[in-house]
C-alpha cells in the first residue's frame, strides 16, 4: 500500500497530456486469504446461475417472440428507421441471450442477422428470404433443443446461415472496403475459459 | 490467494434487458456483493450514479436512445463535480476490433463480451479493484490509460510527448490475483 498520502489525486505533466493517478479506495477490499481457507465466489456463482438456468428457455421463446414480432411489422409496413432498430435490438438480444443461456447455435444465426442488418447497403435490397430463414431457424433451434438430434442440427444450420449472409454481405459490400474490412475481421474476444 | 470482499462493494448495473440484469444480479449477489441497483437505461443509470455514487459500473452497450457508450462519455468528463474516475465495465454482443476501439476511448476499463460466464465477471472485477490503471487526459481523451502494456520491441512513433517519465509501472498484484482465481 502506499504510504504517501493514498487519498490525494497525483498528477504528472507531460507536453501533451497528463498522467492522473486518482486514489483507490477499493483496494483496501482485496485480502490474502490461505488457500485451505478459501471459498470460490466463482463456483458459487456457476452454482447459482445453474439453478436460474431452469428459467432460460422461457426467457428464449420471449425473445424469440419478440424478434418475430419486429420482423412481422416490417413485413407489413416496410423498412423505416424505427421498425429497422426494433429489429435489430431484438436480434441483439438474442444474440447475447442465446449464448449466456445455452443456445450456441441460436447466438450464432442472430449474429449472423445483425450482421446483416448492420452491413447491408440497402436493407430494402436484402432478400426478404434471407431474413426470413434466420428468425425461422432462430425459432427452430429455441423450440426443438430437446430433440436427441437437435444439437447437431442446430450447428449445421447456423453455420450454412452464417456462410451464406457472409457471402451476401461480402459481394454487397465489394466497393465499401471499410465494411468488407468488418465483415471479414475476426472476434477478438479474450478466452475466459 | 487474494479474494475481494464484494460486500463492501456498490455496484450500478445497467441494461434494458430484464433477463440479463437477473443474470448479472445472480452472479454479483453470489459473489458476496450486497448492494446492486440496476437501471435499464443509461439516462437512469446517470441519476442513480449522481445519487448512489457506486464503485463499479457495469453496463450493457446497445439500449435504446441513451446507451452505454453515452454514459460512459457521461461519467468520464473530468470537470465533473461525480466521481469520473470509476471503473466501467461494458458488457456486450459486439466483440469486433472496431466497436472495441470506440468503447475504449469512451474511456471503458473492461470489456466483457457476451456470452457472460462467472469467471469472466469475476476476473474483470478483480482487475479493475486490484489493478487499476491510471488515468490519460488529453484534448480529446479522458480515461483508463489505454495501453495495457509497456513492450521493449515496439518501434512505431512516440504518439504521446515526453517530458519525464512516459510510462508508469503497474503494481503485479493482479498477476498474483489472476493466478489464483
Amino acid at each position: 500500500m502506499s504510504k504517501d498520502k493514498p487519498d490525494k489525486v497525483k498528477i504528472k505533466t507531460f507536453p501533451d497530456h497528463y498522467v492522473i493517478t486518482p486514489p483507490n479506495p477499493l483496494r483496501k477490499h482485496v485480502h490474502r486469504v490461505l488457500d485451505k481457507d478459501a471459498d470460490d465466489p466463482v463456483a458459487r456463482a456457476e452454482s447459482a446461475l445453474a439453478e436460474l438456468s431452469g428459467e432460460f428457455k422461457d426467457w428464449m421463446a420471449s425473445e424469440t417472440t419478440r424478434l418475430t414480432a419486429a420482423y412481422a411489422e416490417i413485413l407489413r409496413d416496410g423498412f423505416n428507421e424505427e421498425n429497422q432498430q426494433e429489429l435489430f435490438r431484438a436480434a441483439h438480444d438474442v444474440k447475447g441471450d442465446a449464448a449466456t443461456f445455452g443456445y450456441p447455435s441460436a447466438a450464432t444465426v442472430a449474429d449472423s442477422l445483425c450482421r446483416i442488418l448492420e452491413h447491408a447497403p440497402d436493407i430494402g435490397g436484402v432478400p426478404p428470404d434471407l431474413i426470413q430463414h434466420h428468425i425461422n431457424a432462430i425459432e427452430a433451434i429455441v423450440n426443438d433443443r430437446t430433440q436427441l438430434d437437435a444439437v447437431k442440427t442446430a450447428n449445421a444450420l447456423s453455420q450454412k446461415l452464417r456462410s451464406v449472409a457472409d457471402e451476401y454481405l461480402v459481394h454487397v459490400n465489394r466497393d465499401r472496403p471499410e465494411h468488407l474490412e468488418a465483415i471479414l475481421a475476426p472476434s477478438i474476444v479474450p478466452d475466459d475459459k | 490467494m487474494f479474494r475481494i470482499d464484494y460486500n463492501k462493494l456498490r455496484f450500478l448495473v445497467c441494461d434494458d434487458n430484464p433477463h440479463m440484469r437477473r443474470v448479472l444480479r445472480t452472479l454479483l449477489h453470489s459473489f458476496g456483493a450486497r448492494e446492486v441497483n440496476e437501471s435499464e437505461d443509461g439516462a437512469t443509470a446517470l441519476e442513480m450514479y449522481s445519487h448512489y455514487v457506486p464503485d463499479i459500473v457495469i453496463t450493457d452497450w446497445s439500449m435504446p436512445i441513451f446507451d452505454g457508450l453515452e454514459l460512459a462519455q457521461m461519467i468520464r468528463q473530468p470537470d465533473s463535480k461525480g466521481n469520473p474516475f470509476a471503473p466501467i465495465i461494458m458488457l456486450t454482443g459486439h466483440s469486433d476490433k472496431r466497436r472495441v476501439t470506440v468503447a475504449r476511448d469512451a474511456g471503458v476499463t473492461e470489456f466483457l463480451a457476451k456470452p457472460i460466464s462467472a469467471k469472466g465477471l469475476y476476473q474483470r472485477i478483480l482487475n479493475v479493484v486490484a489493478n487499476p490503471r491510471p488515468f490519460i487526459k488529453t484534448k480529446t481523451y479522458f480515461g483508463p490509460d489505454r495501453r495495457r502494456n509497456t513492450s521493449v520491441a515496439y518501434i512505431g512513433p512516440e504518439r504521446r510527448g515526453s517530458g519525464e517519465v512516459e510510462v508508469m509501472q503497474q503494481p503485479s498484484l493482479m498477476d498474483k490475483a489472476r493466478s489464483n482465481v
